[in-house]
């Protein structure tokens, strides 16, 4: 069978990436994504955090066509009918180089892939691949609509449900434990309100993550970035949270409630909504990772479970970019010694791990259990609510002085045994 | 604003035959529905006179989160073929 050099499946920052790369160290590279264009089907919160990125693809982050840089963190913490928000600046996020961009996919994505078109990369969209070719015991190209493309390595970049990645054998099963549901809304709302609402300066950005009883003890969160002239607003919950719920409540309901309180909606007033979607997140950490090479075949991004959810930050995109770059460099030296057997391709792995890739992944390998603790989406929240309560509120006859009421509300939450554990928990991360 | 509502604002291309089937001897014994329950654009449904449970394909979003949440394996779903699907403008 002729081959070409390397076939990429999936035309999502991994992906384009890889293909980016390869083509740069003069590999002939075709690229087949599923999509109209690239990014038309991938969704991101989204923000992407560029410093450990920057060195692997400078000219590409340097021209991007990203939407703000993040100057704001908000964090909004919710009980059922209280809410309390702490807004975090620095004045060093003001200057460039930038920490991080708020990014809306199919913008970002299809940019990209015209930038690889000028560098004679075949970027083929509405091409679904639907199988690999095997020889020898070896992966050797793929089936897409019944054509046949030989190649001699395949960089699976197809997301995180990855196909490809399951027709190598080499995936575990999905399980419900290892992915979260995302949905998001989008937005549109002028640029000067989106500024003045949130006080920003032009080009400015903010980001606001959401906690509490918006997920009813469910493992999960929201988020709200602000765009150039949209506003992406999210709820993530985990998939195993939904599905163990004692009185299920569907997950679109539990969209509909978080939209529908008021610590969104003074931000979404006379916003045009115009687009819904959702996305699965793998949130197994580097437990739920498959074998991320095998004969023939290299996993990247989302596909090889790369994504890390900190709480307060959540990545994927940064760890896309680098593992795609890594991709590129370990099938360019495979190309050359001509040697694409999964032996050789260990030094993928090897690269990951000289790289922040899998040593970020092994520091917070027990974010997932620190974070699935349930206490951190009801009595936390709780807590905090209650005691700012506490100290607010005037009502009829003497007040209790501050101290006692608000030990009194620390001792019903955290000053407990369960409070204490927690706090050992925390350590793990 | 309903869900069906929200989809409707999507750009989707729908082909004629689904890309999820359904094991109706598997989902007729479900009691959880666990698809029913996650699906964020409110796609499944129990047809309550034949007891089938049924699919709403056309406003498929496609998370695959109902093929990760069926947890008895009667939903089999694959990627709808190119050209067709949800085709996100923002993403």
């Amino acid at each position: 069978m002729d081959k070409i050099d390397a076939v990429i499946v999936g035309g999502g920052l991994a992906g384009l990436s890889a293909a980016y790369k390869l083509a740069d160290a003069g590999k002939q590279v075709i690229l087949l994504e599923r999509g109209d264009a690239p990014g038309s089907k991938n969704v991101t919160g989204g923000r992407i955090y560029v410093d450990p990125i920057r060195e692997y693809l400078p000219e590409i982050i340097n021209e991007a066509p990203f939407e703000r840089h993040v100057v704001k963190e908000m964090i909004t913490i919710l009980d059922d009918d209280s809410s309390m928000q702490l807004e975090y600046g620095n004045n060093k996020w003001r200057k460039e180089p930038y920490m991080s961009y708020t990014i809306l996919r199919a913008r970002f994505d299809n940019w990209f892939s015209e930038k690889l078109m000028e560098k004679g990369v075949f970027v083929i969209p509405k091409k679904k691949v639907d199988d690999l070719l095997w020889e020898d015991g070896r992966i050797a190209g793929i089936k897409a609509g019944g054509e046949e493309i030989g190649a001699h390595i395949v960089i699976a970049a197809d997301g995180a449900l990855s196909f490809m990645a399951e027709k190598a054998g080499i995936r575990k099963p999905l399980e419900p434990q290892n992915y979260a549901l995302a949905i998001k809304e989008i937005y549109k709302l002028d640029e000067n309100t989106i500024e003045e609402r949130f006080g920003l300066e032009p080009g400015e950005g903010a980001a606001n993550l959401f906690a509490g009883s918006i997920t009813k003890g469910m493992f999960g969160g929201g988020f709200l970035y602000t765009n150039r002239d949209t506003l992406s607003l999210g709820l993530v919950v985990g998939i195993d949270a939904l599905i163990r719920q004692e009185t299920p409540l569907e997950a679109y309901r539990l969209m509909e409630e978080f939209s529908a309180r008021p610590e969104i909606k003074r931000w979404i007033r006379g916003a045009e909504q115009k687009e819904y979607s959702a996305h699965i997140i793998s949130e197994g950490g580097i437990h739920g990772m498959p074998k991320v090479y095998t004969g023939g075949m290299l996993l990247a991004g989302d596909a090889a479970g790369f994504a890390l959810n900190l709480g307060l930050t959540v990545r994927g995109m940064e760890f896309a970019v680098a593992s795609g770059v890594l991709a590129a460099e370990t099938a360019n030296e495979a190309l050359d010694k001509g040697d694409t057997s999964e032996a050789f391709l260990s030094i993928y792995e090897k690269k990951l791990k000289e790289s922040f890739v899998l040593p970020d992944m092994e520091t917070f390998r027990h974010s997932k259990e620190v974070l699935e603790n349930k206490r951190l989406f009801t009595v936390y929240p709780k807590f905090l609510c209650e005691l700012l309560d506490v100290l607010f509120t005037i009502g009829k006859g003497p007040k209790e002085p501050l101290y006692k009421s608000a030990m009194t509300v620390a001792k019903r939450y955290v000053l407990n045994w369960d409070g204490f554990k927690d706090i050992m928990s925390m350590r793990k991360m | 604003m309903k869900v069906e509502e929200k989809i409707a604002l999507d750009a989707i291309k729908n082909d004629k035959e689904s890309h999820i089937t359904l094991d109706q001897t598997i989902c007729g014994k479900c009691k959880e529905r666990m698809c029913v329950t996650v699906c964020p654009g409110h796609l499944y449904s129990l047809n309550k006179e034949t007891g089938d449970m049924v699919v709403e394909y056309a406003g498929c979003l496609e998370c695959g989160t109902c093929k990760i949440a069926c947890i008895y394996k009667a939903i089999t779903w694959e990627y709808p073929g190119g050209e067709f699907g949800v085709q996100y403008r923002y993403g």
